[in-house]
């Protein structure tokens, strides 16, 4: 340590009127981070972190959507206003709705390529303002995402850095290296089915016709994470419930997690309505 | 009671200035009529100056090579004379129309605001100016006597009360614009001036004049009280601009729009109102059209043919706006996107206005994107992706699947409104804390629009294996079916019988392989049977 000091100071010596400042380490940011609308991804990774990126890769079918809308809850249920760029047109308005998704506060720009999603996001960072955009590569090949260049990635980064706005990408698999606050890899676990009581035990077929998909299970991994708990600054909810949190709630720091998704007709143990106008 | 009356100068070149500002310092003179019988109509001093006269045909005109021609246009002059009026009811809601280049306002209790006569006079001289328009100004407790001097003498007038005879004395008759045979008989007579028409005897005067001999030495004595007429403030604001040569480019015209929005918003700010409709309505050049089919693109020409003469286009804003700059390049995207077929000869832009937007930031609502910023990106956007793939989605009310329509996207700050209260916390609820059974998070669905075509083999009807793309799975869980069916009464009715199907796929498998480079090996679809096409289809996958 005491060379490296040393060292330190011989180097400032002789750059002495060329650098503009010392050597100094960069102050240390406090990334101020958001509800996933998912507690356990939340105990996690701290929640989605505001002025940075985060990138949510995985399979189809694994729960991409899943996660995005309840990002997408939780925002516009505190009125910020999210956008949607959506890759490959597959967004669901009505299971967003479902979800708990307040449409109104939610722009949906349906694209048909690739491009067109990158200059869309680039726009919408221009513009500032909102609380999370999201881009939603995960129905595009892996082989596609992975020409985008690297830069495209650092300059949104850099784009939305030092604002309230969370850019959320969603890809098959992780494309944005360091760009990427927070990488999180997910997995889905076998579907879940449910029956009314008398019927599960009366039937062992597997395919019955009185049963409905109840959900399934997610597994989700931290690949990347630069999120550190920030210390409360404020007890009231609505200015730091973050902050709020972690003072109440000690950061875990898992590595991996696993989460149950519903589908909007499940019901628990007893069925409370007929399956086909819950369905409906 | 004071009235201000408001007169401007060779009006008709005025309003042809205003249109074109880079006309302001030079000798303009108007031409009128059908060739080859055009004439001078109207000119300022410079081209009087310069030689020009009014009558003067036109050929005769263009040799005097520093006097710009240009055709005098009813619609620059409609529209300075809105401009005109919309400055006086910034000013006062009294005022009345008198001419197109003369009105009068009512200065009753203006004084409180602005001080002094003159300090309202010199107010208004100013912003007169700042509407590109040069006038005269007359206060006087007489309406008339206001109007009379502010035609006669430049600059502003001020009439004491009771010395309007003694002001108006030195001017011309002809300021009292009488017909032209009695001011011939006035000329013969010797009467040149106000002074000498107020000094006729009256009676003898309406013997030889009649009625209109009566008047005019009323107003030539400053006597005489009348009431004010009042207009009505225009509720459309219209600018209009015609063109010598047609425009084809979009730079062009983008800096003519620029001169018309900047102008309409200029007459906007004096009666604090902004835009929430702009209409853009261009009269197209027919010659132009016949050069497009002469080039012997029969499509396009089949197309013009079809269409009118007239491209209209408008773009309803859901905030008011009153930024030009902002106007503009909403105005540029939405003509890039929909460009006329054919050269532009005349410019017609119209505003809806509203109350422009009075919104005080929620210390308790999110920052939410400014709202006029918006407008420009979701202009922008609707370029890239399309005017139908942008917006808010909003669920319709049928079964229909996949029934939605997109709304206009307006950020939550520009509609005022309550603040939602956040529901109290439950005190055995920990905020971060996990959530009881029933708040588990949904399981999102993506979409296959359009839906994949499918095989599905059923066995004692229930499915057991599926083909999607030339793969084979198999079901090894399945829900359904769910029977939905509408709109019988229609063509496009449905009936289908949904199944949720968890499929494991034979390996290698690339069910998807549009949708998804990756192999999942097994995953959560939702097919569904059409029983009209008698047919399989995948809708989406859960997600």
């Amino acid at each position: 340590m005491k060379f490296l000091a040393t060292l330190r100071n011989d180097l400032e010596a002789a750059l002495a009127g060329r650098v503009p400042s010392r050597f100094t380490h960069r102050p240390q940011k406090i990334i101020e981070t958001v509800s996933t609308g998912i507690p356990e991804i939340d105990s996690l990774t701290g929640g989605l972190p505001r002025g940075s990126l985060t990138e949510i890769c995985g399979p189809p079918c694994s729960g991409h959507m899943s996660m995005l809308l309840a990002a997408l809850a939780a925002r516009t249920e505190k009125l910020e206003a999210c956008a949607l760029v959506d890759g490959h047109d597959a967004f669901d308005p009505l299971s967003a709705e479902a979800a708990g998704v307040n449409l109104k506060h939610l722009l949906w720009v349906r694209c048909r390529n690739i491009d067109q999603s990158l200059r869309a996001t680039n726009l919408l960072l221009q513009s500032g303002g909102f609380g999370l955009i999201a881009l939603d590569l995960s129905d595009i090949a892996p082989q596609t995402v992975r020409y985008i260049p690297l830069n495209a990635w650092f300059r949104f980064q850099k784009t939305v850095e030092d604002t309230p706005t969370i850019l959320l990408l969603l890809d098959q698999e992780s494309n944005t290296k360091t760009c990427a606050s927070l990488v999180l890899s997910l997995g889905r676990n076998s579907a879940r089915w449910s029956a009314p009581p008398e019927v599960a035990q009366s039937q062992s077929q597997p395919n019955s016709l009185a049963r409905l998909l109840d959900g399934s299970g997610v597994h989700a991994k931290v690949l990347r994470s630069r999120i550190t708990p920030v210390t409360a600054i404020s007890s009231h909810p609505d200015f730091a419930p973050r902050a709020e949190a972690h003072s109440q709630e000690t950061f875990r720091g898992y590595s991996e997690t696993g989460f149950e998704v519903r589908t909007m007709w499940s019901y628990s143990g007893a069925m409370t309505s007929s399956p086909a106008d819950s369905k409906l | 009671m004071v009235f201000a009356a408001i007169y401007i100068l060779d009006f008709s070149v005025q309003a042809a200035i205003r249109v074109e500002p880079s006309l302001r310092d030079s000798a303009v003179a108007l031409v009128d009529g059908v060739p080859p019988q055009v004439k001078v109509v109207a000119a300022n001093g410079r081209a009087f100056q310069a030689g020009t006269e009014l009558g003067m045909a036109r050929n005769v005109a263009d040799q005097f090579e520093s006097v710009q021609i240009r055709p005098r246009s009813h619609l620059h002059e409609k529209a300075a004379h809105a401009a005109l009026l919309d400055f006086g009811w910034s000013i006062s809601p009294r005022i009345e129309d008198t001419a197109p280049d003369t009105i009068v306002i009512d200065l009753a209790g203006l004084s409180s605001l602005f001080g002094s006569q003159e300090n309202i006079a010199r107010r208004l001289l100013q912003q007169i100016v700042a509407l590109g328009l040069t006038a005269h100004i007359a206060i006087a407790s007489n309406i008339d006597a206001a109007i009379h001097a502010a035609r006669g003498f430049s600059g502003i007038t001020l009439i004491p009360s009771g010395e309007e005879s003694k002001h108006l004395g030195s001017l011309p008759v002809g300021v009292l614009r009488p017909s032209p045979e009695t001011l011939d008989t006035l000329e013969l007579w010797g009467v040149r001036t106000c002074e000498a028409l107020a000094a006729l005897p009256v009676l003898q005067l309406s013997e030889r004049l009649g009625q209109e001999g009566v008047r005019l030495h009323e107003w030539a004595q400053g006597a005489g009280a009348r009431s004010l007429v009042l207009a009505d403030p225009a509720t459309c604001f219209e600018e209009g601009i015609v063109l010598e040569d047609s425009v084809e480019e979009l730079e062009p015209l983008s800096f003519l729009l620029g001169r018309l929005l900047d102008q309409l918003c200029m007459r906007l700010t004096a009666r604090s109102l902004a835009i929430s409709i702009i209409r853009l309505r261009f009269s197209l050049d027919p010659s132009g059209r016949e050069d497009v089919q002469r080039r012997g693109n029969s499509n396009i020409s089949a197309r013009l043919k079809k269409k009118s003469s007239v491209f209209e286009t408008a773009i309803s804003l859901p905030v008011p706006i009153r930024d030009s700059k902002l106007l503009l390049k909403l105005l540029r995207l939405k003509l890039q996107s929909d460009p006329p077929q054919a050269p532009i000869q005349k410019i017609f832009v119209a505003a809806e206005p509203a109350k422009p937007r009075a919104l005080q930031a929620d210390l308790f609502l999110p920052s939410s994107p400014h709202a006029e910023k918006v407008e420009l990106i979701i202009a922008r956007l609707a370029n890239l992706v399309g005017d139908s793939n942008i917006g808010s989605p909003h669920l319709l009310d049928t079964h229909h699947p996949d029934a939605f329509c997109m709304d206009h996207f307006t950020p939550a700050g520009a509609e005022p409104k309550a603040p939602q209260r956040k529901k109290p916390l439950k005190s055995n609820r920990p905020y971060w804390g996990v959530k009881p059974e029933i708040e588990k998070p949904a399981l999102g669905f993506r979409m296959f629009r359009p839906s994949l075509p499918a095989s599905v083999h059923l066995q004692e009807g229930l499915p057991k294996s599926v083909l999607i793309r030339g793969t084979h799975g198999k079901v090894i869980g399945a829900s359904g079916p769910w029977r939905t069916s509408g709109d019988w009464w229609r063509e496009d009715n449905w009936h289908q019988d949904e199944w949720d199907l968890e499929i494991r796929f034979q390996l290698p498998s690339d069910p998807l392989e549009i949708h998804s480079a990756s192999r999942p090996q097994h995953g959560l679809y939702r097919f569904h049977f059409d029983s009209l096409q008698r047919k399989w289809f995948v809708r989406g996958i859960y997600d």
